[in-house]
């Protein structure tokens, strides 16, 4: 134990005399904190829409007043009809076309029911499905706000009947993240970027940058027991961590007013098992390469696919059945969801117990596995 | 008779089809200081790598300060002290943080060390260079200093690889002049070199051919083995029948 003391020593000097590293610690987690989470978004903003309107009604215009109120589109054009339209988006002017019938108004008087047509533009898929979604939001919001205006207008006798014909209404409820800020979602998913790129590639970088300087071979000549020297090199990467989630932490409530609904505390201690996992990953990764540069080839691929398939931009959920096999045993993915858990459900630390077992499990093995892979002997 | 503190038998290491070291035997006794010499390439890195334990042998057998090279290897390192070809010491550790980490290894305790690199430092004069990043050091102080963290914790041998690379005469000198204090501590030193003029100060010496051991003897009895006038022209002889080249 006490030569651990001398090792331990020894790395923590080596870090902070490094020009780079730790000015990255602070740099990295603000950065990116402060630029992704405005760019990085699955919300759909701006989609471009026409308007066929045959109606040219109060109605009609008061629901084109309300899409282009929603902020998600923008009307480019109300051509007088849909081939107009049809030749706007073969132009790639528009991205969807909303066709208001001339009936519009009367049928929504009368027969209290009305239809619109719409037309998408799908080859972005995931614009086409979500600007269809917003729409039928707002057509479906436009209705039921029409319906009760009209229930005051009508006399008394007839309000029955509106009453017996109303039509049923999907209004979803988002539970968790009420604003739908998609900021709110993937800033817990960056802290868990963060820490995988800061504590997965350094040391997956530090002992093959002994290797490289030759005093690995000082150090193999010595007694030094293997789990003291992986233990030396995981400890200060702990601590890197610790002061990167630290960091990320205190950005997210400045910046974005971000705090975990559940424990803080509760946070830091699932980060603190995470980076023992991945540190882990990089240690063995540093001890089967010769060479720095196929040590960070390496690390990069490995990094690569924990996160793409780590439930950060895509649930798990949807993933083959195979590429699930591959999350049950990524930590970036029970990292991911710990800390969207903690962030906006309010969990505490009982909750995630799951998730914080099977990281452990999967730090013991991967450190087992880098003592194991650590050659004294060549 | 003074007792063997190296002893091994047989001794091969191969990468792949290439022998390296083929089947050497031969022994290093308390105290000596031994002499392992070679052209480039003759197999003489790969040998002391497999006596200090961080090389495995393909073959053979044999036994480092009172251990087993094949079993016991991580005792042997317990025993020895170890300075490599190239410089190995941490570039970016001061030098009394170099001198710290290696005593804390080998399991000296903090005031122990204290004392300790204060002689040391004073004994070499290095005083002054105490904060210096090693980086910043000449070559031939560099070498100085691992040689002195090599024996920092009183090993009972320790292996040297060239340690006089690269050094001009008159620091050569004095890295000798270290060496003999270390003998007469009573540290057995095993040594490579390709200075002959270096050879003559050994007690004994080994001449590697191609991964063999072709002459073992003292200075004295390889010149006159060889009918030469000095070890240079011994090795000469020797090195002509060699096959492999740099």
């Amino acid at each position: 134990m006490k030569t651990l003391k001398f090792l331990i020593e020894k790395e923590f000097k080596q870090m902070f005399r490094n020009p780079l590293i730790p000015r990255m610690i602070v740099m990295y987690p603000i950065m990116v904190l402060l630029v992704f989470p405005w760019a990085v978004s699955f919300e759909i903003k701006n989609i471009r829409i026409d308007v066929v309107d045959h109606s040219k009604s109060t109605y009609s215009k008061r629901l084109t007043d309300k899409i282009e109120a929603s902020g998600y589109f923008i009307l480019n054009d109300t051509p007088p009809d849909y081939r107009t339209a049809m030749l706007n988006m073969e132009h790639n002017e528009t991205d969807m076309i909303l066709e208001i019938p001339s009936s519009f108004d009367t049928d929504m008087v009368k027969n209290r029911t009305s239809g619109v047509g719409m037309a998408v533009n799908s080859v972005n898929g995931t614009m086409g499905l979500l600007g269809s979604n917003y729409i039928t939001q707002i057509v479906n919001d436009f209705s039921s706000e029409l319906r009760s205006e009209l229930m005051h207008t009508l006399p008394p006798q007839s309000r029955a009947s509106i009453k017996r014909m109303a039509q049923i209404d999907i209004v979803p409820q988002y539970k968790f993240n009420p604003s739908l800020d998609y900021k709110n979602f993937m800033i817990p998913g960056f802290m868990v970027l963060l820490l995988t790129l800061i504590c997965g590639i350094l040391p997956a970088l530090n002992i093959v940058m002994e290797k490289e300087n030759g005093t690995i071979q000082q150090i193999n000549v010595t007694p030094v027991s293997r789990i003291h020297f992986i233990l030396a090199k995981l400890i200060p990467f702990w601590v890197v961590g610790l002061v990167v989630m630290i960091i990320s932490v205190s950005a997210a409530y400045l910046l974005y007013g971000l705090w975990p609904v559940g424990s803080v505390l509760a946070v830091l201690f699932s980060a603190i098992v995470f980076i023992l996992s991945i540190s882990g990953l990089g240690l063995i990764i540093s001890n089967y390469s010769e060479t720095m540069q196929q040590a960070s080839f390496l690390v990069m691929f490995f990094i690569l696919i924990l996160i793409l398939l780590g439930g950060m931009f895509t649930p798990v959920s949807s993933m083959p059945s195979w590429a699930q096999l591959i999350a049950a045993i990524n930590p970036f993915s029970y990292l991911a969801d710990t800390f969207r858990m903690l962030y906006l459900n309010g969990s505490k630390l009982a909750d995630v117990t799951g998730n914080l077992l099977a990281m452990g499990v999967i730090a013991v093995i991967l450190n087992g596995w880098a003592v194991f892979s650590y050659k004294k002997r060549g | 008779m003074k007792a063997k503190v190296i002893e091994v038998s047989g001794l091969t290491k191969k990468f792949g089809n290439f022998t390296a070291v083929d089947h050497i035997t031969f022994d290093v006794k308390e105290g000596e200081i031994f002499g392992f010499l070679g052209a480039n390439g003759a197999g003489k890195t790969t040998a002391m790598q497999m006596l200090c334990g961080i090389s495995m042998p393909t073959a053979g057998a044999g036994t480092v300060a009172g251990y087993d090279i094949i079993k016991e290897n991580e005792r042997i390192k317990r025993n020895i002290g170890y300075m490599s070809q190239k410089f190995s010491l941490y570039e970016d550790l001061k030098v009394w943080e170099n001198i710290r980490l290696f005593g804390g290894i080998y399991g000296l305790t903090d005031k122990v060390i204290a004392t300790k690199t204060d002689a040391l430092l004073e004994r070499l004069n290095f005083r002054e260079e105490r904060n210096t990043m090693v980086k910043y050091l000449p070559l031939g102080w560099k070498q100085k200093l691992a040689f002195s963290v090599a024996i920092f914790h009183e090993p009972k041998i320790v292996f040297l690889d060239e340690p006089t690379g690269g050094v001009d005469p008159a620091m050569r000198r004095q890295f000798w002049e270290m060496i003999y204090e270390a003998a007469d501590q009573g540290i057995t030193v095993f040594v490579t070199t390709h200075y002959m003029d270096e050879a003559e100060y050994c007690n004994r010496v080994s001449i590697m051919v191609d991964g063999r051991i072709d002459a073992l003897d003292t200075p004295a009895e390889l010149r006159r083995q060889f009918n030469a006038d000095s070890m240079d022209e011994v090795f000469r002889q020797l090195a002509r029948k060699a096959k492999r080249g740099d």
